[in-house]
Order: C-alpha cells, then sequence, then structure tokens
C-alpha cells in the first residue's frame, strides 16, 4: 500500500493562513491502514483546525480518492463545497490530483506520501517495491533488490555491508544477505541494465 | 597497452598506491607527492570523490598525472553518472591515453557531503565493466558503431573480510566474467583472513592485488576493528605502546608486505595523505 505521514500541524496551519471555509477528505483505503487520513484522523484534524479558528464546511472519507469514479460519485456534487474555500487533502498525492481533476478548489496536502510499503505495526514500514513496470519477483528469491538495495544493484551486493547490515543505514538489512540465503543463483547469473525508459517518466504515465 | 597492463601480464610483483585528488583546482600537494611515487609503484589510482565526498574529476587528475610520466588507474564509480556519462567518461579515458580504469560502485551519497544529492546508479559494476568492453568492440550501448575505438584494462574490487566470504568469491568470478582483468582489495591486517581469501581466489583468472593499509594511530586501528577489518590484538598494542604511532603503524605494514608478498600477486597501498611514507615502506619489506 501507499505509506504516507502527516505533516507537521505547524505546515499545515501554514498552508492555511488565508483559508477560512475548509473541507476535509479523507481515504479509507492506505490512509486509513496507516492512520494518517482515515475516520478518526479526519475527526481530531477538524477538532484542531476549529480550536485555531477555522471553519470545517464538512468533513468525507472516500473509499478511494485516487479513483476519478468515486470522486464524481461521492464528493463532486456535495453541497458543501460550493461553501468551501479550499479542501484540506487527507490522502496521498494521487487522491489529491484526482479530486483536482474534478473539483475547482484550493486543494491542500495533509499527508506526505512516503513510498509503496509494506507494513510491520503503525509507525514501522518498509519500502518494497519502486513499480518499476518489469517485475523481476521471479528471480532473487522473491526479493526485489532494485527497491530494498540502497544502490538498486541488480548483480550483487557492493563490499560494504557490516554484519549483515547495508553501508548507507545500519538499522537496515544489506538486501543482498537475504537473498543469497534465500537462493544462490543470482549471483551466478548476469542481469543486464534495466530500461528506464519503463521506470522513470515519461515511461509509467499510462496504461490503455 | 598501458606500462601497468603489461606489468600485469608479466609474472612481476605488482605494486600500487592510490591519490586524493583535491577539493578544489590546487594540485601543487598531489603532485609534489606523485614525483616521489615515480618510478617506485606500478600504478596510481586517483580516487572518484570518495566517500562521496565532492573532489576535483579523477580524469582530468590522470590526465595530468599522465603527462608528468606517471602511471593513473582511473577510478569510476556508477554513483554520480548514468550509462550516457558513464561511456561518454570512458571514451573520454581513452582519447587522452587512459586505459586503467578501476571500476566500482561508489560510496552512496548520503554518507558524503553533499546528502541531498540524487544518487544514480543507472548501471552496477558488473553492467559498467561489460560496458566497457562492448565499447572495446566498437559499439555502444545502445548498438551504435563508434568511430574510433577505445582499449582498456579493466579492474574491480574486492572485500577479503566480506562475510559470508563464498559470496564475495561469487562476485568476483561474476566481475571476471563481465571483463575484469585485475581485482585491488579492501585492506588485510589478519593472516589467516588473507590465507582464507588466498585459497579461493586460486582459479580466478585475474591478478589480485592485495589492499595494505597504513595505520597511523591507535584510534584508527580500533576505527578499522571497529568496521569489521579485524586487527590483530598485537598491532593494537604495538600501537598503544609506541611514541611515535606513524612509525610504529610502517612497521606493522612492513611486516604485513614481508608476510605475504611471496603469496600473492602484489600490494595496493593505501596510505591516507601520508603517501610520502610508501618509498620507506617498499624498501623496508624489500620491494624498493
Ligand atoms: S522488480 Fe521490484 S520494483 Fe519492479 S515491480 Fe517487482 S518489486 Fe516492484
Ligand atoms: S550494503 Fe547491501 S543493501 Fe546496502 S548498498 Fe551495499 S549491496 Fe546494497
Amino acid at each position: 500500500m501507499i505509506i504516507s505521514e502527516q505533516k507537521p500541524r505547524k505546515e499545515i496551519l501554514e498552508m492555511l493562513t488565508d483559508r477560512k471555509r475548509i473541507f476535509i477528505v479523507g481515504c479509507a483505503a492506505c490512509a486509513t491502514k496507516c492512520q494518517t487520513g482515515g475516520e478518526d484522523e479526519v475527526k481530531e484534524m477538524k477538532r484542531e483546525l476549529e480550536k485555531e479558528g477555522k471553519k470545517i464546511t464538512g468533513t468525507i472519507v472516500l473509499d478511494t480518492p485516487c479513483d476519478e469514479r468515486i470522486v464524481k460519485k461521492d464528493l463532486s456534487s456535495l453541497p458543501a463545497l460550493k461553501n468551501s474555500d479550499s479542501l484540506l487533502i487527507m490522502a496521498c498525492g494521487v487522491g489529491l490530483q484526482t479530486i483536482g481533476n474534478l473539483i475547482d478548489r484550493l486543494l491542500v496536502p495533509a499527508l506526505n506520501p512516503l513510498f509503496a510499503g509494506t507494513t510491520e505495526r503503525i509507525g514501522r514500514y518498509y519500502e518494497y517495491c519502486s513499480l518499476c513496470g518489469d517485475c523481476l519477483l521471479d528471480e532473487f528469491g522473491g526479493i526485489c533488490p532494485l527497491t530494498r538495495c540502497a544502490k538498486g544493484l541488480l548483480n550483487g551486493p557492493c563490499g560494504g555491508a557490516r554484519d549483515g547490515k547495508c553501508e548507507v543505514n545500519d538499522e537496515v538489512d544489506c538486501i543482498w544477505a537475504l537473498i543469497y540465503e534465500k537462493t544462490k543463483e543470482p549471483l551466478k547469473t548476469y542481469y543486464e541494465s534495466r530500461d528506464y525508459k519503463k521506470i522513470l517518466q515519461p515511461g509509467k504515465r499510462v496504461v490503455r | 597497452m598501458s606500462r601497468f597492463s603489461e606489468r600485469l601480464k608479466s609474472k612481476k610483483f605488482i605494486i600500487t598506491c592510490e591519490l586524493f585528488p583535491p577539493k578544489g583546482t590546487d594540485l601543487t600537494n598531489l603532485l609534489e607527492k606523485a614525483e616521489r611515487l615515480k618510478g617506485i609503484v606500478d600504478g596510481v589510482n586517483v580516487t572518484d570523490s570518495q566517500r562521496a565526498i565532492m573532489r576535483i574529476s579523477p580524469l582530468a587528475v590522470c590526465h595530468i598525472l599522465k603527462e608528468k610520466g606517471l602511471e593513473p588507474i582511473f577510478q569510476l564509480t556508477c554513483r554520480d553518472r548514468n550509462r550516457i556519462a558513464l561511456q561518454s567518461d570512458l571514451l573520454g579515458a581513452s582519447a587522452l591515453g587512459i586505459e586503467n580504469v578501476l571500476i566500482l560502485s561508489g560510496d552512496h551519497p548520503t554518507i558524503g557531503d553533499h546528502p541531498e544529492a540524487k544518487p544514480v546508479y543507472d548501471l552496477d559494476p558488473v553492467q559498467l565493466l561489460k560496458t566497457a568492453r562492448t565499447l572495446e568492440k566498437g559499439e555502444d550501448l545502445a548498438g551504435r558503431r563508434l568511430k574510433g575505438i577505445p582499449k582498456f584494462c579493466l579492474g574491480a574490487v574486492a572485500n577479503p573480510s566480506f562475510e559470508p566470504l563464498e559470496l564475495q568469491i561469487l562476485m568476483m568470478e561474476k566481475k571476471v566474467r563481465a571483463g575484469a582483468e585485475f581485482f585491488q582489495t579492501q585492506p588485510i591486517f589478519d593472516l589467516k583472513t588473507f590465507k582464507n581469501f588466498k585459497e579461493k581466489i586460486s582459479k580466478l583468472g585475474a591478478k589480485v592485488i592485495i589492499g595494505i593499509f597504513l595505520l597511523k594511530s591507535l584510534k584508527m586501528a580500533q576505527l578499522m576493528d571497529d568496521i569489521g577489518l579485524k586487527i590483530p590484538k598485537e598491532y593494537l598494542k604495538r600501537l598503544g605502546k609506541t611514541e611515535d604511532p606513524l612509525k610504529e603503524g610502517m612497521n606493522i605494514a612492513v611486516d604485513l608486505i614481508k608476510n605475504i608478498k611471496n603469496e600473492c600477486d602484489g600490494v595496493h597501498l593505501m596510505a591516507l595523505g601520508k603517501e610520502e611514507c610508501i618509498p620507506e615502506i617498499l624498501r623496508k619489506a624489500g620491494l624498493g
């Protein structure tokens, strides 16, 4: 899922400085799971903003704010929007932009989306996939070196790991130690350089 | 063929060392050091913004060293350049008569002095070795023909203290298949580590030049020990007792070289700014 954290309150308030009538949108999917933009967090945000003297014109937690169909159905025609000078979006950047496609108001992000990752518990997440458009997980023992090695090395580790920890951050495993535990094959196979036109802009913007 | 490459192909013992390009354009100090190494070492590595600390281009420094009659080994990391820049620099090196290239991934930007920089790693070292060999066939990575074909003597790095060692050996074999002709290793301090390593590389088919590090103080030795480069207790004791740690560090380097020199292809001296000590170390170790 898309892992996110809330922006510091101070930053949110600064972005809302001249805004008086605010509508809050949460997300029932990833941001709920991360406890950054679900029902509870939306309520909490409403309370805090009211304390700061803002008028909250309404709130909603959309099923998936990243889906135009949902935004059209559940948000676009709400009368409260007419009364609002801005929307505070407690969803990832995909959600915010999807809403922006359909609603002509100032949109303010309340979250910092971090990565596509897995959850150990709330607050402890690991990035697992860079959405590269050409999944290699039939190899590498099902562990993605492109994402989980700090240098994205496909042909084996750098020489820097210590006690199985990455040279860049000793709180994180050197992913090549984990891959090697599962399979030695990748050390014997040559992997071509990746096709980054599939991975980075303008590669994966549209799928028909 | 470069002088260094000829030396690799001979049965002779190989001696290399490294120089760190400065932050800035003043090469006075570096060139003074280089002058003293002339005729004493077979190759001088020029590091590529080592520890991810921004320095003057190693390619420029290699060119100047070559003009002064030294034999440079151009260190090229995958950290800062995508495949276009890497190929372009390889061609540039060749046009300047710089054949010896040591290929490595490069320390990650976050540990250096520009931690905000975008890490590149478009190619990994194995892919870059292959790419250099592709250029030698007159073609670039996109399959386009080159006008004027480069020639390289390619090296890679290895870490004899890596655990599990078997993984490191597989990695070295992969690098040889990709085109590495020589390796320069992380420093070795402990003879058991050396023996273990040596046994496993006998069939590698590339020259392995063993890293020898000049310990300048007890503190430095402890630091190296902490990062997993097993320093024998005896050395720590010797460095702890002495009035002149640098001299003792030189003695340790001499002892190490004497102990391994008949059992390896060569040594790579890492003197970390004290390159002026290298001639004396080599002389005392019977290599000068
Ligand atoms: S190879 Fe890695 S980055 Fe690409 S899709 Fe698979 S898990 Fe994601
Ligand atoms: S230590 Fe391991 S995970 Fe970290 S950069 Fe090197 S190979 Fe990648």
